[in-house]
């Protein structure tokens, strides 16, 4: 196979990878690394770096989007951002040092976990509590649900959403995912924010806890530019058409089939890692 | 407060839409670049070995773009991709300095310092 037909084949397949990810709400991310190490027999090490750089793309790309919305907390993302981005360089820096079977098996936990939260249907608690430690970072806001109403929103437990932050920069490090998941779950159930709010912070958060890791493995030696070339290029052409298509789908459906396939590439990683041809 | 919030954020929007573009475009001239200069087989990518310093440090890349290298042109677009969401956090501080709210100018700066040591003084 040539350079030009390798390049082509990527290409595709990026695209593929990046319109799932925006149907499945997942990113492309996820689905980066699995569909290089198993398909394209590429390196565990290359295939993060790539799949980084498309985090980055997707995510910055996609931000004005969110931005028009309205809903995410500046001041929650930011106040968080301490918390992944330190986890970001642990987690790269734990990536140099874990063999590849246990970053895949890893790997392979999370999407599995990814999928299983992406179908679970969801219920706000909202709550107004003055939460000392909230009040004092000023983590609380207020989210328009109506024309005329509003819901205020205090966060709670800010601790443990620290600590599930970090965790998530960890698993972006390491991995060289968004995350996504993670922060909306540390952000939803633990300091119970408004999904809404949630889900668009989160997404402001993940390009910069993938920039912290980005550095870090651009320095290593970890991206090889002809192979980030279409892996970006193919990502970010993917979810822009897959967030345009969101608008015309039913999302439950595709979320549904689209979850299924990750539940596959999770249990390939794990089997592949284990069977040691990763 | 929550106005100076939404007119920060769009234009942090406008940004990081313009550095995504212009990273996809330099991205997208050094691959056709590449494209045109390779006639082989595909390079192996199953075994990991380091990138080479041309490629992992700016003056390197600077050097390689300055000489047409088409990877070094990657290269630099993907560095431009990764500056946006840093450009990100610099506009929110100034954001932040003009809403005079000090302490989040202090966390914004803090998450700044964590990703230019990254990027510039680990190891």
């Amino acid at each position: 196979m040539t350079t030009l037909e390798f390049s082509l084949f990527l290409f595709v397949t990026s695209i593929a990878a990046g319109l799932l990810g925006a149907l499945s709400g997942l990113g492309g991310g996820v689905v980066i690394v699995p569909l290089l190490t198993l398909i394209f027999r590429v390196d565990i090490h290359y295939a993060i770096g790539a799949s980084l750089v498309s985090v980055i793309a997707t995510s910055s790309g996609a931000a004005a989007a969110y931005v028009r919305e309205g809903f995410s907390n500046i001041r929650v993302g930011m106040f968080l951002e301490i918390a992944t981005t330190l986890g970001a360089l642990v987690g790269a820096w734990l990536t140099t040092r874990v063999p590849t079977h246990a970053i895949g098996i890893v790997f392979g936990v999370v999407l599995l976990y990814s999928a299983f939260t992406a179908l679970k249907q969801h219920h706000d608690v909202i709550t107004q509590r003055p939460d000392p430690l909230a009040l004092r970072l000023r983590l609380l806001g207020s989210l328009p649900i109506s024309p005329t109403a509003h819901q205020d929103y205090v966060a709670q437990r800010v601790p443990a959403g620290f600590g599930l932050m970090t965790l998530a920069g960890t698993l972006s490090g390491l991995l060289g995912i968004g995350s996504g998941a993670v922060k909306v779950i540390a952000m939803d159930q633990a300091m119970r924010l408004p999904f809404k709010v949630s889900t668009t912070t989160s997404n402001f958060m993940i390009g910069v806890t993938a920039a912290a890791s980005a550095g870090l493995y651009l320095r290593s030696g970890y991206l090889a530019p002809a192979l980030a070339m279409p892996v970006m290029l193919g990502v970010l052409l993917g979810s822009l058409i897959g967030s345009r298509l969101l608008v015309r789908i039913h999302v439950r459906t595709l979320k549904i089939v689209f979850a299924l396939v990750i539940v596959a590439l999770g249990v390939e990683m794990i089997v592949n890692s284990l069977q040691g041809k990763l | 407060m929550k106005w100076t919030d939404q007119r920060i954020e769009t234009w942090v929007g406008v940004m990081l839409r313009t550095g995504v573009m212009l990273a996809a475009a330099l991205v997208l001239t050094g691959g056709i670049l590449y494209l045109g200069h390779s006639h082989g087989p595909r390079p192996d990518y199953a075994r990991f070995q380091a990138e080479p310093a041309q490629f992992t440090t700016l003056s390197g890349v600077l050097h390689g773009v300055a000489i047409l290298n088409p990877e070094c042109i990657i290269m630099l677009g993907l560095l431009v991709l990764i500056a946006t969401p840093v450009a990100r956090v610099v506009m929110c501080i100034v954001g932040f300095l003009f809403e005079g709210d000090r302490l989040y100018v202090a966390i914004s700066t803090i998450v700044l310092a964590i990703l230019l040591y990254s990027l510039f003084l680990h190891r």
